[in-house]
């Protein structure tokens, strides 16, 4: 091959290299950039994943946080009295078809129910026009921090200590100390002793979303699913039963269904929708937008909410995310946490016997 | 068939797709290693981009079957001949394989597919996990080739442009054609 002289000059051959190697560098850079080699302290879905693994172990198959739940099916009626805020089909006078998942949160899916005080409800709502709604719910109206970083520092503050098995309590302490945001999440635990079932138990959206009306108006919202059961605080003797919730919704759905009511609560301009450990006060408008029914329980081993990634973000037209950026953090993390445990389930389901 | 140069059209698609392609690249990868605000919004770019793409590629390469193309020049080696009809119908697989796998990956997450015209894409599988995950791991090891591919590809067109001057940059240049290359 002959390479056509470009001058007399060497400079002549050296430009051009030294442009295409820059051009090389600078792209491999971008890459470097955005794969985020360059950044290390960049909190990133893997990050929050392994502090998952490091606090509960690993266990193939299962979903790195809320690992233990069950499987519900049911539907949710829509009064359109949600339609004048939200275009979303389901707040139609129709009946869309749920499928939900009762859990106890942390990743570690042999833990007892009543291990701790917190439950979720994760319900996916698929619309007659494909699209889908998903949202996963837990029973404290507001979140122990606000910010994923705090959500990590929270991960890595909960770490069992070699030899007790048990978070260091002074560790939790500073963490606490740290994160003066927590204190509302912890009060309100206080205040509010377990329930004794899932059936009685109200669970909230936790982040803000920005339901959108036909104009295309914007309104601030949270919501929760009021339980139509009485409230009943927890029976010690529930303790002696690692599956107590399981086992009592499961036969309280052998009874008949069970139901709860969508509320809307619609933010007054100036109450934050970026915060996700402040309630808005209690004098907010309340939309009840209508009944969630639930009819049936599967195991989760081969239940149909088993494939779903619960990520809050999942949203037809007429909801959309807020600012909160717990939302972007969750979706990164459930997203991870999915794609490692569909792997594990696809090589777990082609091994003889082994199944979740 | 033979022509001095690509076609208008597919100069333009090449030079439209390019920064698109490159972008695209950058975006699958920082979005899935940020839980900032960036994953939401690189993620709303990503799947309609991703979306436009597939139909710009198989635009391209229907007119690159029908339409003549220009020969490399005799000057080239035997080995980087090869190497450069290889990565081209590799880019060519890549483009139209990595917005079909990510559609494909999502049918089978059964997760909702991107919205065009008011209406949400038809699945192209049954929900599926075993499939889900296939894909999804799929999606990323070719990615990575696309961008080795694609740095590639541009170092060399900037070794044809800069330093061999063969005509092979002029072929699919957008500047009007004045002299023959040298």
């Amino acid at each position: 091959m002959s390479i056509p002289s470009t001058g007399s000059k060497p400079l002549g051959r050296l430009l051009p290299l030294a442009a295409i190697a820059a051009t090389g560098a600078a792209l491999v850079a971008a890459y470097a950039y955005a794969a985020g080699w360059l950044s290390p302290e960049r909190l990133t879905p893997a990050s929050i994943i392994a502090s998952f693994h490091a606090d509960f172990g690993q266990h193939p198959g299962f979903r790195r946080n809320h690992a233990k739940g069950m499987c519900v099916a049911g539907y949710f009626e829509g009064n359109g009295l949600a339609t004048p805020y939200s275009s979303a089909a389901v707040f139609e006078q129709v009946r869309t078809p749920v499928v939900g998942r009762f859990a106890v949160p942390g990743g570690n899916p042999a833990v007892a129910d009543t291990a701790g005080p917190v439950r979720s409800l994760a319900l996916q709502f698929t619309q007659a026009n494909g699209e889908q709604w998903r949202t996963g719910m837990n029973s404290t109206p507001v979140f122990v921090v606000n910010t994923p970083q705090g959500f990590y520092e929270n991960l890595q503050a909960s770490r069992p200590v070699p030899g007790t098995g048990k978070p260091d309590p002074a560790r939790l302490q500073a963490f606490f100390a740290a994160h003066p945001e927590s204190n509302a999440f912890r009060l309100w635990v206080k205040g509010h002793p377990p329930t004794s079932s899932f059936a009685n138990t109200r669970f909230y959206s936790i982040n803000a979303f920005e339901l959108v009306d036909g104009q295309g108006v914007h309104h601030l919202a949270r919501w929760s699913v009021l339980p139509e059961a009485n409230a009943a605080p927890l029976a010690p003797a529930a303790a002696s039963n690692p599956n107590a919730l399981q086992d009592a919704l499961a036969e309280r759905l052998r009874a008949g269904p069970l139901r709860w009511h969508l509320q809307l609560q619609l933010a007054k301009s100036g109450d934050p929708g970026n915060d996700a450990t402040i309630a808005w006060p209690d004098d907010r408008q309340v939309i009840d937008a209508g009944v969630l029914t639930l009819e049936s329980t599967v195991a989760q081993d081969d239940g149909p909410c088993r494939d779903i990634n619960f990520d809050p973000t999942v949203l037809p037209r007429g909801i959309q995310v807020s600012n909160d950026p717990l939302l972007a953090a969750r979706s990164g993390a459930y997203a991870r946490s999915y794609n490692l445990r569909t792997r594990e389930q696809a090589a777990l389901h082609t091994t003889p016997g082994a199944s979740r | 068939m033979t022509a001095p140069r690509f076609s208008l059209a597919l100069r333009l698609l090449h030079w439209t797709m390019a920064p698109l392609l490159l972008a695209m690249l950058l975006i699958g990868t920082g979005m899935v290693t940020t839980v900032s605000h960036w994953h939401l919004t690189l993620l709303n770019l990503h799947k309609p981009l991703g979306l436009a793409l597939l139909v710009l590629a198989v635009l391209r390469l229907l007119l690159r079957l029908l339409s003549p193309v220009p020969a490399l020049p005799s000057s080239l080696p035997p080995a980087l001949r090869l190497a450069a009809h290889g990565s081209h119908w590799l880019l060519y697989g890549c483009m139209l394989a990595m917005p079909l796998i990510g559609w494909a990956m999502l049918s089978a997450g059964n997760f909702p597919l991107p919205l065009l015209a008011g209406t949400t894409l038809p699945p192209l599988l049954p929900p599926n996990v075993a499939h889900y995950a296939l894909l999804r791991s799929l999606h990323t090891v070719l990615g990575e080739l696309f961008f080795v591919l694609v740095l590639g590809h541009i170092i060399a067109g900037l070794a044809h442009a800069l330093l061999l001057r063969d005509g092979v940059f002029g072929a699919i240049s957008l500047r009007r054609r004045r002299q023959p290359d040298n």
